[in-house]
Formats: C-alpha cells, structure tokens, sequence
C-alpha cells in the first residue's frame, strides 16, 4: 500500500532521515518504534507533505506523492495524527472534528459529512458527551481521542499516528491502543510511531526500529517483542535483567 | 435552523432597526458625522478582525489598502473624470491586486516577521502618496473629489451618507458572519491555533492566509472610498503608519474574533478624541490611560470582558 525507497530527510543541513526504506501492507498495524530524534515523526512528515525537499521515492498505491502538498495527501486517503495531538483548543470538540472533514465538504454533501461524524462521535462517546466544551478543556486521553476522530473525518485508508501514547496514563494508553485494535479489524492500515515499543509490538504485526535515522532492525512484531537486542534496548529490560535470564 | 443562527438573525435585525432609527431620529449634524466615521473605522476593523483575530495573521501595513482605496477612487474620478460608482469596484480591485503581490511573500513570514513586513510595505506606498505629487497631489494633499450620487439622489447631506456607509456595514458583516459559519471560518480559526496541524487535516493555509489577507484589503479599500467621497480631500497623514495602529488597536480593544467586537472597537477609537476635546492638551494622556485600563482589566477587549461581566452577573443572581 505505502513504499518507501530510499528515503532521506533533511532539516537545513542536518540528515534526520538516512536512506530508509520500508514497505506497509494494506490492513496491517505497522509500527515504528526507536528512541527520540532517530527520525520517525521526520518519516512521516514527509509522507504527508509537511516536509518539503526530502530525497527518495514514496509511492502509495502505486502514486507518487513526491511534491504533494498535505491537503492533496490527506485527498488521497492518508491522514495523520500529529505528535502532541495538536488539537485546536478554543474551538468546540464538534468543530475540531468537523475541521477533520475540511477537504470532504466540497466532494461530498454536508449529510455524508455528518453522517461520519455520527460515526466518529459512536467510537468516542465521550466525544459526544463534551462536543461543545472548547477543546482545550478536555483530558490529555480525551484530546488524543479527539485527534484521532479528527484524522477519521477524511475516510483515510491509512492513518499515520505519532506517539499517541505520549503523557498517558497506562490505562489510556491500552485504551487508545484497543482503539486502533478496531479500526484496523475496520480495514483501515496504520502506520505507527512510538516510544512505547512495548505496547506498540504487541499490537502490531509488523515493526522497524529506527536508530539515528536507519532501520537497524525489523520483522514481525512478535519476533521484535522476543528479540534480545530489542528487549535490551527499548523494552526497559536493563542489563542485569538480561544476563541474570542466562 | 440552530440557535446560533436565529440568535444572529434576530442580532443583525435588531442593528438594522437601531441603523433606521438613528438615522431618523438625530438631527444634530455633527452626531450624524461622527457615526458615519465610526461606521467606516468600523469597515476598517472588521476587515482587519478577519485577517488578525480570525486568522492569526498581524498586519501593521493595512493603512496602505486604506489609501489604495482612497486614492484610487481621488484619481479615477478627478484625473479620468470616471463615475464614482465605476471607481468603487476598481479601487477595490487595485486594493486586491496589491494585496495578492504583497500578500505572496509577506504571508510566508509569522509572527514579529510578518508584522515587519507589513510595516515596512505599509510605509512604502505611504510614501508613494507623498512623493508622487503629480497623481497624488503630495503632501498638500488631493482636493476635489466628486460627491456621490445615485440617479437623484445625493450622498452630499449627511443623513444620506449615513445611511450608505451604515447599509455598507451591515452588508459586510453579513458576509463576514457567512464565512465566519461556513467550513472556511473554522479553517481560518484552525490557522490561528496551529498552522502544522491546519495543514495537517488537508486546510491550505498558504492559500487561506492569501485570500483572507484580500478579503481584508478590499474591507479597508472600500472604506477609503466612503472616506474619500465623504471628506472631499484626502492627504498622506490620513494613512500613514499611526493609522495602520489604530486599526490594530480598533481590533484588540474592541475584541479578537469578533464581528460586533470591531464595532466596539471603532466606536471607542472614533469617539474617545471627540469627548476627550475637553481636557486639551491632556487630550492624548487620557487617551493612553483608557486604552490601558481596558487593556489590563479587559485583556480579551470590550466584546469579551463585558460578556464575562454579564454573565458573572447572571450567575451571582441564580445563587
């Protein structure tokens, strides 16, 4: 579904991205997991647009998207959650969601356009009950939801979320993690940045793991969860830990 | 229909019948003058209300568009003896284009950037008016200007010129409220709260801050035009750089991201000179303090904070 050959990333002269190639197949949660600044939110700003003159090939379902500018990716089927959700926080939680369906309204009619906020507001219910409060006023989870109910009011076919677990409380976390559960048994693919390798391996079915900007690592995620090297690295499993297992 | 929209309704209602009656009802001439000049201050900061407090985007050049409008309509109808009414929409359409060249670069910048920006284009035709003497008239200004009229009617008494510039706003404020509603309004708030996360959902935000940034131009051209055929005369100081900040501070005080916020804001800038007359040479110190004192007990301006005011009132009388 989304090809990535050769990727590289470059903020003024500084390489963030160092060649990267990685392949995520239709229905599946692909996960990115590696330490912060090894290049991943950089990844998928280019894949949406957000950054400009990267090197390399993107190709989704077979397109290009090299010079495409972000509202014509998210026309395309692909939308993000942003790292720290960037909500809008004056603006009621209806309007946010409505903002999600920007590029919809002249596609489609306003009654399409509700009827997937009907949709979104039945996944969070929460959302519903607070949907005109401001959104600034809701709860660090309750604006991540919001985020991602933002990013479904596009139709996307593929949802690139960065660290939504980031400041969550672990019951959230599983929370928002059940929820990409479902969206993906509802055929949406998802690629996904994390911190948290632990949960992020669990859900997914395939991971990379990204150290200043180059794959070091990939493969199923559940052979990633087992591995050593990862354990030792990014599972919080310290040294000691790992030689007492011997 | 949802109660936000019968709530404006019956709101734009109610101003149209205050417009009507006021009209009616004053015949002190200099009242009537200086609600005119409130309503075209008025142009001037809804305009510049889109621009600032919808979209987040500070101009401190926006008098520049104000004399576009002026000027344009001065010379169209003196030098080329066109009719003011062919004059309007072409110096609307100057304003425009000039905000489209302008608007290109300039928009790039943000924040303290784009306000240099501004400033620096707003000074520059500014000093086109001044030195350009052979259109412009100079610094001694440019006399002449035509007065209006519509088949018998002359927009010369100032009943007639009030009703014109207050139907003018009326008009725009419809307009504004429209957009402000519409998906454009929400995606111009977007860009307010967060530039990365407006393009993000797929708003173009280039393009948004464009047209916005036009739309606001054509607002303070047009009330150039009802300045111009009002005044008869028109000079560089009228533009310049200290009328760019009051249209800022028309904004703030009256209130960010509001449309009756801009009425507020013109009618305490247009009306603090004439009642501060009285204290003569103190005129601008008290001028000063008030906008301070605003400022500090009512950040969010006048719109804002006498809501919040109401409303503690309401409640404390619920308990």
């Amino acid at each position: 579904m989304l090809r990535i050959k050769n990727l590289k990333c470059y903020y003024g002269r500084i390489m963030a991205v160092k060649g990267v190639s990685l392949s995520v197949k239709k229905g599946q949660i692909i996960t990115l997991i590696g330490a912060n600044g090894s290049g991943k939110s950089t990844l998928l700003e280019a894949i949406c647009g957000l950054l400009p003159g990267w090197e390399g090939e993107i190709t989704y379902e077979g397109f290009p998207l090299k010079g495409l500018d972000p509202p014509a990716v998210v026309k395309h089927g692909i939308s993000l959650v942003p790292e720290g959700r960037l909500i809008f926080p004056p603006i009621s939680v209806l309007d946010n969601l409505k903002l999600g369906a920007y590029t919809m309204y002249r596609k489609k009619q306003h009654a399409a356009v509700n009827q997937t906020l009907e949709k979104t507001l039945d996944l969070f219910p929460i959302l519903k009950e607070r949907a005109k409060q401001p959104a600034g006023t809701l709860s660090g989870g309750e604006q991540q939801m919001l985020a991602i109910g933002r990013a479904l009011m596009s139709h996307p076919k593929l949802l690139l979320m960065d660290e939504p677990s980031m400041g969550l409380a672990p019951l959230i976390v599983e929370k928002i993690f059940q929820i990409l559960e479902t969206l993906r048994n509802d055929g949406i693919t998802i690629l996904l940045v994390e911190q948290n390798a632990q949960a992020a391996l669990r859900i997914a079915d395939y991971g990379y793991v990204f150290e200043t900007g180059t794959v070091v690592l990939q493969g199923p995620a559940s052979e990633l969860l087992a591995d050593q090297e990862v354990k030792r690295a990014y599972l919080g499993k310290d040294y000691g830990e790992f030689y007492d297992d011997k | 229909m949802t109660s936000h929209q019968t709530r404006n309704r019956i709101c734009y209602a109610v101003f149209s019948l205050l417009i009507i009656v006021a009209g009616y009802t004053i015949e002190n001439p200099y009242y009537i003058q200086v609600l005119t000049f409130i309503g075209i201050n008025t142009l001037l900061a809804l305009g510049l209300n889109m621009l600032m407090g919808y979209a987040g985007q500070i101009s401190l050049g926006h008098a520049a568009f104000y004399g576009i409008g002026a000027y344009g309509t001065a010379i169209l109808t003196v030098h080329y003896n066109l009719s003011p009414w062919m004059a309007l929409p072409a110096a609307i359409a100057s304003a425009m284009i000039v905000a489209y060249i302008v608007g290109i670069p300039t928009l790039k910048l943000s924040g303290y950037y784009l306000g240099m920006g501004t400033l620096g284009f707003g000074m520059i035709v500014n000093i086109l008016f001044r030195e350009w003497s052979s259109v412009t008239g100079g610094a001694s200004g440019f006399i002449g200007i035509p007065t209006l009229e519509l088949g018998p009617i002359s927009f010369s008494s100032g009943r007639n010129y009030f009703y014109l510039v207050w139907g003018f706003v009326l008009t725009s404020f419809i307009v504004c409220q429209r957009i402000i509603d519409s998906r454009i309004g929400r995606a111009l708030r977007a860009i307010h709260d967060g530039e990365k996360a407006a393009s993000a959902v797929g708003v173009d935000t280039r393009k948004l801050k464009l047209q916005v940034f036009i739309l606001s131009a054509a607002f303070s051209a047009l009330a150039g035009f009802l300045y111009a055929h009002l005044i008869f005369f028109i000079s560089p100081g009228t533009f310049s750089f200290i009328a760019s900040i009051r249209m800022v501070t028309m904004v703030v005080i009256g209130g960010m991201a509001s449309i009756w916020g801009s009425l507020l804001g013109a009618s305490l800038l247009t009306l603090l000179p004439e009642w501060l007359h009285a204290f003569s040479e103190f005129e601008m110190v008290v001028y000063g303090l008030i906008l301070m004192i605003v400022m500090i007990f009512l950040p969010r301006g006048l719109t804002r904070g006498l809501l919040d005011i109401y409303e503690r009132a309401v409640k404390k009388n619920d308990r």
